[in-house]
């Protein structure tokens, strides 16, 4: 089976609000420009297309399909979309290279989170029989997981409100972030409660952005790229949708996908947690230590495009061991409500 | 070139369905249950009460088949303090969202809880269920929790067929942005003129102009006023009623190819009879009153026929 890398990665500025539309042209056809720009490849290079977005999320049918515009697919491509962050349709096209049916492929997501009302649309992801018509908020929901871990002493307010000044601070070397700052916990803790015991700090910002990789298979990706991005394992497990049935402290899908993985030995970590509470969850699930950096990019609570986020992780975490910063990172991405679903991706630099 | 705003033109976009499923003998007796004041667990693979029930084992994928009854009190086991309430959540006012583990069940059910202040909520309080004025079979039959020294509130249940199906209506709401080519386009309608843009890379005029051209993946740039005659490509006779429809059947929605684009659009040909239509036929715009136009195609009402001869179909055969 081929090996497979990362030779390419581009993000459109995590924003607040973009004037775009919700198919994301506007932010894709500038990201795919940078990425051919910096790869010297042209989109008839390209062996396989896929992507992630939410029609919820557009508030348009076939959303994915308008999108489809800003590849100029002609002559016509081999193309897929998953429903879900593009880490997904990342996973998707690794397997295309693996089993030999593509050289390269183009992975990219795109979410327009300002169209609408963001935690009511997020919703929509629960169980749409006994929990969606309760129309439970996301960070309503995500508070109560971050008092169980508090009440139990896996972490404290304090301690969250450290992981957000750190990602402000590690954000000021992002060009692409939407939040950065010199800002200390004791500051952020003078903040009221938005849903207590959440703050402001706590919830990931609501992002408009958009991202994109290039994969390529051995030989394409040492030609492509001086030291490309390995990926050397690449597992995502799912826990039950059923939230008082799992222990929400903790993330047994995430160390199920860390252990089959293979994450021993990382030296840098980009994490998936759209809560403070959720980033010291998962360290402790993979166990890293005070070694491992996490979140040089700031992470998601520095811009956080539905959709795109997570693939952002392994963009990021690439450009680590492309830099030649790492020799091994791990890109962790997250999807459904409390850390439902979880993937992790391992690369390395040789 | 036409002098007009660059800003996005914007708009509220509503968007709501009923969704309707059918319950299976699972979630169909714990919604029945609901319904008449009874609350339905049932057991895991593992021993554990379930609440709300699953239809298969969370851990063991195992088909679970043992109901077990459980208690309308409970305790809280995590909660948090929604202070502003959005549209369709339980209570209009602040509540708790909380797990509350009700009595002879061991998992915690998402609920709201009517406690008044952040104050009042403690992790392992006591709450009791206030069922809903009218119980439907479904979730919201609880209309939430309270703890046990609110004043109770005599509900009554309903007891009938069992429940089958379940109504959940969504409603969501966005606000739509047109794309910068697609506002200047809409914007210029407002205007009675109709502009199409250039795509730098193949040359083809679009109307609507476009983010990207779908063959180049490039935004249109050149801006390309057309007249507002062409001739049709292709055409259907449309002789189904349909919901919403504002013309009485037979009539026909035509691609029109406005002289000097590339690529047609989607409208309407009226004016002679419906057999008349044919591919090649030229076709004219008649605009409504000026007074009723605004960043809209639907200022053109229809299409009719100029009378001019027909357009020789090598003319058009590289734009169906
Ligand atoms: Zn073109």
């Amino acid at each position: 089976m081929s090996e497979v890398a990362v030779v390419g990665f581009a993000q459109a500025p995590n924003v607040r609000r973009t004037p775009g539309t919700t198919n994301g042209v506007e932010m894709l056809v500038p990201v795919f420009h940078r990425l051919f720009a910096e790869t010297g490849l042209s989109k008839q290079d390209i062996g396989f297309w896929c992507s992630g977005s939410s029609d919820y999320l557009a508030g348009r049918a076939f959303s994915f399909i308008a999108a489809v515009d800003a590849i100029g697919a002609f002559p016509p491509i081999m193309e897929s979309h998953v429903e879900m962050d593009a880490a997904w349709a990342l996973y998707e096209a690794w397997v295309k290279i693996r089993t030999g049916e593509a050289e390269t492929a183009l992975v990219y997501g795109f979410g327009k989170s300002s169209a609408g009302e963001l935690r009511r649309i997020m919703a929509m992801q629960m169980d749409p029989y006994l929990v969606t018509p309760l129309w439970p908020d996301s960070v309503g929901v995500a508070g109560l997981q971050a008092r169980l871990g508090i009440e139990q002493g896996l972490w404290t307010e304090a301690d969250m409100a450290e992981v957000a000044a750190a990602s402000r601070r590690a954000a000021l070397s992002n060009p692409d972030a939407q939040l950065s700052g010199e800002t200390t916990a004791e500051e952020l803790l003078k903040q009221p409660y938005l849903a207590d015991p959440l703050r402001a700090h706590d919830c990931a910002p609501i992002t408009d952005g958009a991202a994109a990789i290039i994969l390529a298979s051995g030989d394409k990706a040492r030609e492509l790229s001086e030291r490309p991005a390995w990926i050397t394992g690449f597992e995502h497990r799912v826990d039950t949708p059923m939230l008082g049935a799992r222990d929400l402290t903790t993330s047994p899908s995430t160390i199920a996908a860390a252990k089959a993985a293979g994450v021993d030995g990382v030296q840098v970590a980009e994490l998936h947690a759209p809560f403070t509470h959720q980033d010291i969850l998962l360290r402790q699930a993979l166990g890293l230590g005070e070694e491992v950096r996490v979140n040089p990019s700031g992470g998601v609570l520095a811009g956080h495009p539905m959709f795109a986020a997570g693939l952002i992780r392994i963009g990021a975490a690439a450009a680590e061991i492309r830099a030649g910063r790492a020799d091994k990172a791990l890109a962790h991405a997250t999807s459904g409500p409390l850390l439902q679903q979880n993937l992790v991706c391992v690369l390395e630099g040789r | 070139m036409v002098t007009i705003s660059s800003e996005p033109l914007s708009a509220p976009l509503n968007v709501g369905f009923d969704y309707t499923r059918s319950l299976g003998p699972v979630l169909g007796r714990f919604a029945t249950g609901l319904r008449g004041h009874t609350i339905a667990g049932v057991r895991g693979s593992d021993g554990r009460v379930l609440v709300p029930p699953a239809e298969y084992d969370p851990v063991t994928a195992e088909k679970l088949t043992e109901f077990v009854d459980v208690g309308t009190e409970g305790v809280v086991q995590t909660w948090s303090w929604n202070a502003q309430p959005l549209d369709g959540q339980p209570l209009s006012h602040a509540f708790a969202w909380a797990l509350v583990k009700l009595d002879g069940a061991d998992t915690g059910l998402l609920h709201a809880v009517d406690a008044g202040s952040p104050d009042k909520m403690s992790t392992g309080m006591r709450v009791r269920v206030r069922w809903a004025a009218e119980p439907v079979g479904s979730i919201r039959d609880i209309e939430c929790f309270e703890p046990l020294d609110a004043e109770p509130v005599e509900r009554q249940p309903v007891v009938g067929d069992d429940v089958t199906m379940l109504t959940t209506p969504i409603h969501l709401r966005y606000d739509h942005t047109a794309s910068p080519e697609e506002s200047r386009y809409l914007r210029g309608l407002a205007e009675g003129k109709l502009l199409g843009q250039r795509c730098p890379a193949c040359d083809k005029v679009y109307i609507p102009p476009r983010g990207s051209c779908p063959t180049d993946g490039v935004p249109t740039e050149d801006e390309v006023e057309l007249p507002d005659h062409g001739v049709v490509t292709t055409f259907c006779v449309v002789n189904v009623p349909f919901l919403g429809q504002r013309i009485k059947p037979p009539y026909v929605a035509a691609y029109i190819l406005l002289d000097g684009a590339d690529i047609p659009f989607l409208h309407l040909v009226l004016g002679c009879d419906a057999a008349e239509v044919r591919m090649g036929m030229r076709v004219r715009a008649q605009w409504r009153p000026r007074d009723q136009w605004g960043t809209t195609l639907e200022n053109i009402d229809h299409f009719e026929p100029s009378g001019e001869p027909d357009a020789p179909y090598e003319s058009y055969a590289q734009h169906l």
